[in-house]
């Protein structure tokens, strides 16, 4: 056995199924990583964990994915003691070799001689006229309200969106009690038949979600597929008071609701690959910048490895490989042996599991094209409550035909959210706007803070010199 | 390849060359303006927004006078305000030494035509009840205020081809030489640009084209490092700075009507022309902020959502590069602005305007010239 030739000093950030089994393998090999993790617990958000109190088992919480959770809760509490764990803490910065966290008002400069970025997913958003309604809330909001404090958004609600996450949360939804007044997919059907070689690349998980599906039916929810959102009305004091589609046929329905639940799939959270200077890639199959990383999670800045949904959605057990593999490799670069058998292991597992990823991204195409149709009037940065009429205009009247210039000159995407939540739909507006393809428009380049910093912030040092 | 002719070659779309474009349309000139990226997307699109005349160099102070006047004049000439408002400027310091400091700026000030109002302790917190504890008197200047740096420059921009000035974006100039009695730039896909008058105003980038002429400068380029809290209710109304000669101590801040409170001072970030990206340092953000609470302790609790620089230029005595060449006739420089060149920008582009349609300029500009860093050349 080759002896390591350093202990690195390793920062984890994230502490969901990426980032546990990504300490679990660096403990293993005898190092002690720092866990930075925004959540009051760990789990993520797949396996979120109810506060404390809560007394809802697991097949409740997590039905069929209950093991899992446990199994990957249970490995966590096994890292304990062995582990520097930082909860409810924010990774809100980088610089050269140290990460600036901060948990309240606390800052602190943490070295690292190599980096995990386990940082997970949010809801990727297409707008729809009428979206900024009080009432609306992604799919990942609405199920994390279910999770963490068993309460549903609304007691009628509409679920509106495509991807598998759609489907699970109106099912989650309906099995807590709550009137699930339809579930409306913008892809058609036919998509997923098309899909679904490389969906059977994971049997066990197409099977879960035809099972969903089907028990949506037998409930005699409404499903409807290939729809195309027109708008969510509403008043200004009540919020959301229903959704008005177009089904394939042209054909206009209303559903009353009192509150919508909404997505598109996921993207990953890329700030802090971004301020590591990590080198960004177009897409082309899902229509989004991700970080270029090798097929261990190597990202192209040494000492920088980037895992789970942060970095190529893969969804949780993809996660738990990813995170796992790119401990390896950070091991096996620090000059651990033996790791090969396994690395080889799991590179066979991630590849089975892109190319289930790649059926869904077929199945459930991002709707690119509801951009070009969005109507001028139709908010697209909530933040900064800037339209698409406003963004054409930027292109039109003042030249902006990339992401940066548009944000400068229309202030799209300078919000509390930072266009994590608009910068794909209003790249996709923009782009339509110029006449451009979608990678001529560029992306949103980001800047610290990850997430916003109060002004309060200090460091110990400093209060204790003080 | 192409070839593109005017009476005079603006290089660098800048604040300072934008503004040269327009003013140099209104005198009939015709102008060809070109930039390598975008017309005020480097130092003059991500600068602080200070329409700020206090505290300056006193001889850059008529300088600053005429620009101040342009920019009251914005909407008139533009058609849009770039969100200038003549909110005042306050300047505040922490102990005895700097209230000299104020008071005899304030004096000698006086005589450039800025008039300052000395503000004491128990004053400055009638008038502005959001300061903290610490400062001990103010130097209020009524006439000066904020504009929005993303908007003025595109604005001045957009103007100068309204006005029938050439806009070449996304242009690169390789080299640039006098052949004969015209100056002809080339650009990186081999365009070519002539005229009897060149302009550079190419900020960070302009010792190199400075360098070609013979006249290298001691240029570094150099990031602000800038910061917005989220939207908070409108109630600062100046735009804030502090006298002081501890670096850690320098915080300038402004809210703008929409409610977000800017910020920035400190130490400067590490900037790189070659790539044009310029960072902020997370510790410098942590030591604004510090300094922001000091003043205005009712923030402590809003945050902070987005942080930026940008790559601006800075030379040894901390003043720009401003009028002809000391060498090439037709030439002349307006770069190197050292930080402080968005207010000035208006009036730069006016006075370059003015000094190459009459070959002389009212306003006084000798400090800037080159030759303070080429003198030892000529000698040779």
């Amino acid at each position: 056995m080759a002896e390591p030739r350093v202990i690195p000093q390793v920062i984890v950030v994230g502490a969901g199924p990426a980032g546990v089994r990504a300490a679990e393998a660096l403990v293993q090999a005898g190092l002690r990583p720092v866990v930075i993790d925004e959540g009051r617990r760990d789990g993520g958000q797949i396996y979120r964990r109810q506060p404390e109190g809560f007394k809802r088992p697991y097949a409740a919480l997590y039905g069929s994915e209950a093991a899992r959770a446990k199994a990957l809760h249970d490995s966590f509490e096994a890292l304990r003691g062995r582990i520097d764990y930082r909860a409810e803490t924010l990774a809100w910065s980088l610089w050269e070799n140290e990460l600036h966290v901060a948990s309240g008002d606390r800052v602190e400069a943490l070295r690292f001689d190599a980096l995990i970025v386990a940082s997970g997913a949010t809801d990727r958003l297409m707008p729809t006229q009428g979206w900024h309604r009080a009432g609306v809330y992604s799919l990942g909001a609405a199920q994390i309200a279910l999770k963490a404090q068993a309460t549903a958004i609304g007691r009628r609600v509409v679920f509106l969106g495509t991807g598998p996450l759609l489907y699970l949360v109106a099912a989650q939804y309906h099995k807590a009690g709550a009137t699930v007044a339809a579930v409306l997919d913008s892809s058609p059907l036919s998509l997923r038949l098309k899909a679904l070689p490389k969906l059977l690349a994971r049997p066990e998980v197409l099977v879960k979600g035809l099972g969903l599906v089907a028990r949506l039916r037998l409930a005699g929810i409404p499903l409807r597929t290939g729809v195309t959102p027109v708008e969510i009305a509403g008043v200004r004091v009540d919020g959301v008071a229903g959704v008005t589609d177009r089904d394939r046929g042209g054909d206009l329905h209303t559903i009353d609701c009192d509150a919508v639940g909404m997505g598109y799939h996921l993207r990953p959270e890329t700030q802090l690959a971004d301020l590591a200077r990590c080198e960004f890639r177009f897409d082309a199959e899902t229509r989004q910048w991700l970080p270029a990383i090798d097929e261990d999670g190597r990202s192209s800045i040494e000492g920088v490895y980037l895992a789970g949904d942060g970095a190529r959605l893969l969804g949780a057990d993809g996660a738990e490989a990813a995170g796992h593999l790119a401990a390896l490799a950070l091991l096996s670069d620090a000059g651990h042996g033996g790791l090969e058998a396994e690395m080889a292991r799991l590179r066979l597992t991630l590849l089975q599991m892109d190319r289930f990823r790649r059926g869904l991204a077929a199945a459930f195409p991002w709707p690119a094209e509801a951009a070009r149709a969005l109507p001028d009037e139709a908010v697209v940065c909530r933040c900064e409550t800037i339209t698409a009429g406003t963004l054409r205009q930027g292109v039109a009247e003042l030249g902006a035909c990339e992401l940066n210039r548009s944000k400068a000159l229309t202030r799209v995407g300078m919000g509390r959210c930072q266009g994590r939540y608009c910068g794909h739909a209003a790249a996709e507006v923009v782009a339509a706007a110029a006449g451009l393809p979608l990678e001529a428009v560029g992306r949103l380049r980001g800047q610290a803070p990850v997430k916003p910093l109060i002004i309060a912030a200090d460091s110990a040092d400093t209060e204790a010199a003080a | 390849m192409t070839s593109y002719a005017a009476d005079a070659l603006v290089i660098g779309g800048g604040i300072m060359g934008a503004s040269a474009a327009f003013f140099l349309r209104q005198r009939g000139r015709s102008v060809i303006l070109i930039e390598r990226g975008l017309v005020g997307q480097q130092a003059s699109g991500v600068n602080f927004g200070n329409v700020r005349r206090q505290g300056r160099f006193l001889p850059q102070l008529p300088l600053a006078n005429r620009s101040r006047a342009i920019w009251g004049k914005l909407l008139e000439l533009l058609g849009e305000d770039a969100e200038f408002l003549k909110t005042g400027h306050i300047r505040f310091c922490y102990n005895e030494q700097q209230l000299g400091a104020l008071e005899r700026y304030a004096k000698d000030a006086r005589d450039y035509g800025l008039e300052l109002e000395l503000i004491s302790r128990n004053a400055l917190r009638m008038r502005f009840p959001f300061v903290g504890p610490e400062p001990i008197a103010g130097s209020f200047s009524p006439e000066d205020g904020h504009a929005n740096p993303r908007l003025a420059t595109p604005a001045f921009g957009r103007a100068a081809v309204r006005a029938g000035a050439q806009l070449f974006e996304n242009t690169e100039i390789v080299s640039i030489a006098k052949v004969g009695e015209d100056f002809e730039a080339i650009a990186a896909d081999g365009r070519r640009f002539r005229s009897p008058v060149a302009l550079i105003t190419a900020g960070a980038w302009g010792g190199i084209l400075s360098q070609q002429f013979g006249e290298p400068v001691p240029i570094v380029a150099r990031g602000p490092q800038m910061a917005v809290t989220e939207p908070l209710p409108y109630r600062i109304t100046p735009v804030i700075g502090v006298c002081t000669t501890v670096e850690e101590e320098v915080i300038y801040m402004r809210q703008v009507e929409r409610g977000n409170v800017v910020f920035g001072g400190g130490r400067r970030g590490p900037a790189y022309a070659d790539i044009k990206r310029a960072y902020v340092v997370p510790t410098n953000t942590l030591a604004q902020v510090k300094q922001v609470r000091r003043l205005v302790p009712a923030l402590a609790n809003a945050r902070v959502i987005r942080t930026w620089s940008g790559v601006e230029s800075y030379l040894p005595d901390d003043i720009p590069i401003m009028g002809p060449s000391a060498r090439v006739s037709g030439l002349y420089y307006a770069f190197g602005f050292c930080g402080h060149g968005f207010q000035l920008g208006p009036g730069v582009g006016d006075v370059m305007a003015e000094l190459i349609d009459r070959g002389a300029t009212s306003t006084p500009i000798e400090p800037f010239h080159i030759q303070r860093f080429t003198a030892a050349d000529h000698a040779a």
